[in-house]
């Protein structure tokens, strides 16, 4: 019963700040309202049982793209323009509805094979024994890294003074 | 009413179409930026629940998640500095003036 109660508030939160993030003018209003919406996406995967995975969410988005999107809008002082709509508003409100239907009425109208199992807890160990054990997904952990470090140069010669 | 597979499918779903409608109707491109974060959020909560709901020992759904956020912060970060070399040229950053390369 703990947990209806818990995912109809957190989905409701998602949502409402979701919607605050697309609805809102002030620019940085929307990023906080986005830390909001990563938030309670959170608590979504507690309810899930998927304990790392909250955490990592809160460290790496809560923590770390947030702190990145602030210091962008603070960098680009475009704030007092606000967050204003394109021409296209309309027809980009009618592909996000016809979108949200269709994908409802897929994922409501499938017979998922849902089992009965009861879930791993807690995650952690079975999840690096995933990620680092034999047969498991040593190599794209390993690509990540590339990624990660080709991306952290790119940003700095990027942004560097010429 | 307990809570299955398709309420995770349908807030997913909900929290993506936000994030579309950000991506497409915005001009700020921060926004625009935050949108696609957002939209990345909702496939990993659809993929958390596959991984919870269909295979609930397997854990191969959240490794998926695992790497979208790496891939995510990783763009997240190339993103915003694109941005602010954009804004440096052109002391804007409204995608509907970013026309340089429009034919």
């Amino acid at each position: 019963m703990g947990l209806e109660i818990a995912f109809w508030i957190l989905a409701v939160v998602s949502v409402v700040a979701a919607l605050a993030v697309v609805l809102l003018r002030n620019v940085f209003r929307a990023a906080l309202a986005l830390v909001l919406c990563l938030i309670a996406v959170a608590g979504i995967y507690v309810t899930l049982s998927a304990d790392f995975l909250a955490a990592a969410q809160i460290l790496i988005y809560v923590g770390g793209i947030s702190v990145l999107i602030i210091l962008a809008i603070m960098l680009t002082s475009d704030v007092q323009h606000g967050s204003l709509s394109n021409k296209l508003r309309i027809p980009a409100l009618v592909v996000a509805i016809l979108f949200l239907g269709t994908v409802g009425f897929a994922a409501t109208n499938t017979p998922w094979q849902v089992s009965k199992i009861s879930p791993v807890e807690p995650t952690t160990a079975s999840l690096a024994g995933k990620l680092f054990g034999s047969g498991g997904f040593i190599l794209p952990v390993e690509i990540a890294a590339v990624l990660i470090l080709a991306a952290i140069l790119g940003a700095i010669v990027l942004v560097r003074e010429k | 009413m307990s809570i299955g597979l398709e309420h995770y499918l349908i807030l997913s779903a909900i929290l993506f179409s936000i994030g579309l409608y950000g991506v497409l109707a915005k001009r700020n491109a921060i926004i625009i930026l935050i949108s696609i974060e957002l939209m990345l959020n909702a496939v990993n909560i659809a993929m958390v629940a596959f991984s919870r709901y269909i295979v609930p020992l397997l854990l191969t759904g959240q490794v998926f998640a695992i790497f979208i956020i790496v891939v995510a912060a990783a763009e997240a970060a190339v993103g915003l500095a694109i941005i602010i070399a954009i804004y440096r040229n052109r002391e804007t950053i409204d995608v509907t003036q970013v026309d340089l390369m429009k034919w």
